[in-house]
């Protein structure tokens, strides 16, 4: 299978659900029949590409929801045709792509199960690969997809929730990042880039942009051992400059729109940082102003965190540490922005037994790898007089 | 979405409260707590929260390095090792609440008298193998 065919049989996942779903199926039994037409065009349009891939994909799942509507029927010994010639259902005037996204992401939903979800009847990736991503066995994931499904398979136009949580639902999959095969930052990119299409939302814009900007910097964030590289150290000729530019300019089409939300005001701190040649270039000032925006549209203890770093830059470790101070030492980093922090501020033993504090509260293991190399290093350092 | 090893321990842990060893039972609830424990596993896979489970063997060897051209060092079993790991299961969920939840629901496993063992389970989170993508 080509890159591109598999790039064409995903884009048409959502529109072919759609059809289904206007002629009738529910909304759980034309997501499977659509999985299972996905999972045969990925076998046989290598050798044989079809002249009009969606309505090989519409004839192909319609043919799968017969199949599995004749099974259950004859199963449960119902009558036949209520189940193979389906009414047709209301025919919807809104935009069937918005309405599958803001079913899958479903408030009635845990996270983990919007996240599959999405990434299965959105995305297009098959349970195998969203297994793989998220290491857990494919019968788990497939479990986790059905229950999902039953779940929102009653939900009516009026509870479909919002896109504040198809938003949040995208963040979670952007920063899975990538393990194995599947690159989930990539997938969430595609996601997000159609969301902004279909609703031209200015937080759609700015989740966009703020993915655009984080995945720019992707290729030096880590060596090719694994290990991390902190912002101030990263070789900046390896972020890639194309997804600078296009994240820059859907920010600032979103920001001319005057309607500030939490997503356009991290990727405003992320453009910031692009924009720098370096650490000591980078305008610390509006960094600052940009996460008092954030801590007033989200008061956020976590961007309250991020805030002290940036307040350490433009006045000072002393200033930094003074913005630490009311926030609660339990938040995760915590201990890694003290330690940040007091090493500027020349305090090294402290600096020293906060990296190593830090490493052990580490969520994931090249940040525990490279807090504990920082606190070797800061131990190894001689005092300053 | 954090994985969870759930550790059962066969010494190491804190006494539980129905605290009969398991060869004092009588066979049917020793039945019955197997059958617990297969349909608490059935039932995570049913949840999607289900990732691995495994029992171990109580005893095994200690081995070290001995040296270049050597074979290695190998010791034990030892009778005082305070620590013996019996199983583990791995789960995959929204939480820490929720792996309280099922560790809570899994020591709750009937033993003597078909009582709940209340026996202790270590719930320890996996470190994530990658850093989050917007470091």
């Amino acid at each position: 299978m080509t890159d591109h065919l598999e790039a064409l049989v995903r884009e048409l996942v959502p529109p072919v659900i759609g059809v289904l779903v206007r002629r009738g199926a529910d909304f759980a039994a034309a997501e499977d029949a659509v999985q299972d037409a996905l999972l045969a065009a990925l076998e046989a349009w290598p050798a044989d590409p079809p002249g009009d891939p969606k309505g090989w994909l519409v004839t192909a799942a319609w043919r799968k929801f017969l199949d599995a509507a004749r099974s259950e029927a004859a199963r449960t010994a119902r009558e036949l045709r209520v189940h193979t010639e389906p009414a047709p259902g209301p025919v919807t005037d809104g935009d069937d792509t918005l309405e599958l996204y803001l079913r899958c992401a479903h408030p009635s939903l845990t996270p983990a199960s919007a996240v599959a979800l999405t990434l299965r009847a959105v995305g297009g990736l098959t349970t195998r690969q969203i297994a793989e991503a998220y290491l857990v066995p494919e019968a788990t994931m497939a479990q986790r997809i059905s229950r999902a499904k039953r779940t929102v398979s009653g939900v009516t136009l009026d509870e479909r929730g919002s896109l504040v949580t198809v938003l949040r639902v995208l963040y979670l999959v952007f920063n899975a990042g990538y393990s194995g095969d599947v690159d989930l930052s990539a997938a969430a990119i595609r996601l997000a880039r159609r969301l902004h299409a279909v609703t031209g939302h200015e937080e759609a814009a700015g989740l966009l942009a703020l993915m655009l900007l984080h995945h720019a910097r992707r290729p030096a964030r880590s060596r090719p051992d694994g290990s991390l590289v902190p912002l101030a150290a990263q070789d900046r000729s390896l972020w890639d400059t194309d997804l600078v530019a296009e994240g820059i300019m859907i920010l600032q089409s979103a920001l001319a729109r005057d309607r500030l939300g939490e997503y356009q005001a991290q990727a405003a701190i992320a453009a910031l940082h692009c924009d720098a040649r370096s650490t000591a270039e980078t305008d610390w000032v509006q960094v600052v102003e940009w996460y008092d925006e954030l801590v007033a549209l989200t008061d956020s203890p976590v961007h309250r965190l991020n805030r002290a770093v940036a307040v350490g830059e433009a006045e000072g470790a002393r200033a930094g540490l003074a913005a630490l101070e009311p926030l609660d030492p339990k938040l995760p980093r915590y201990a890694a922005v003290a330690a940040h922090l007091h090493e500027k501020d020349g305090d090294l033993s402290r600096a020293a037994t906060l990296y190593a504090e830090a490493a052990r509260r580490a969520t994931n293991v090249p940040e525990r790898d490279h807090l504990t190399r920082e606190a070797a290093r800061v131990r190894q350092a001689p005092e300053r007089p | 979405m954090v994985k969870y090893l759930l550790l059962k321990h066969y010494r190491g842990a804190p006494a539980p409260v129905n605290d009969v060893p398991m060869d004092r039972w009588t066979p049917q609830e020793v039945s019955d707590h197997i059958q617990f424990m297969n349909d608490f596993a059935a039932r995570l896979e049913e949840t999607g929260e289900f990732v691995d489970g495994q029992a171990l063997a109580p005893e095994g060897l200690w081995v070290r390095y001995d040296g270049e051209g050597r074979p290695p060092v190998t010791d034990g079993p030892f009778a005082e090792t305070k620590d013996l790991i019996a199983g583990w299961m791995v789960i995959d969920v929204d939480d820490q609440q929720r792996a309280v939840e099922l560790a809570g629901e899994l020591s709750a496993a009937p033993g003597a008298g078909g009582k709940p063992i209340h026996e202790w389970l270590e719930l320890r989170p996996f470190l994530e193998a990658t850093p989050p993508a917007d470091e």
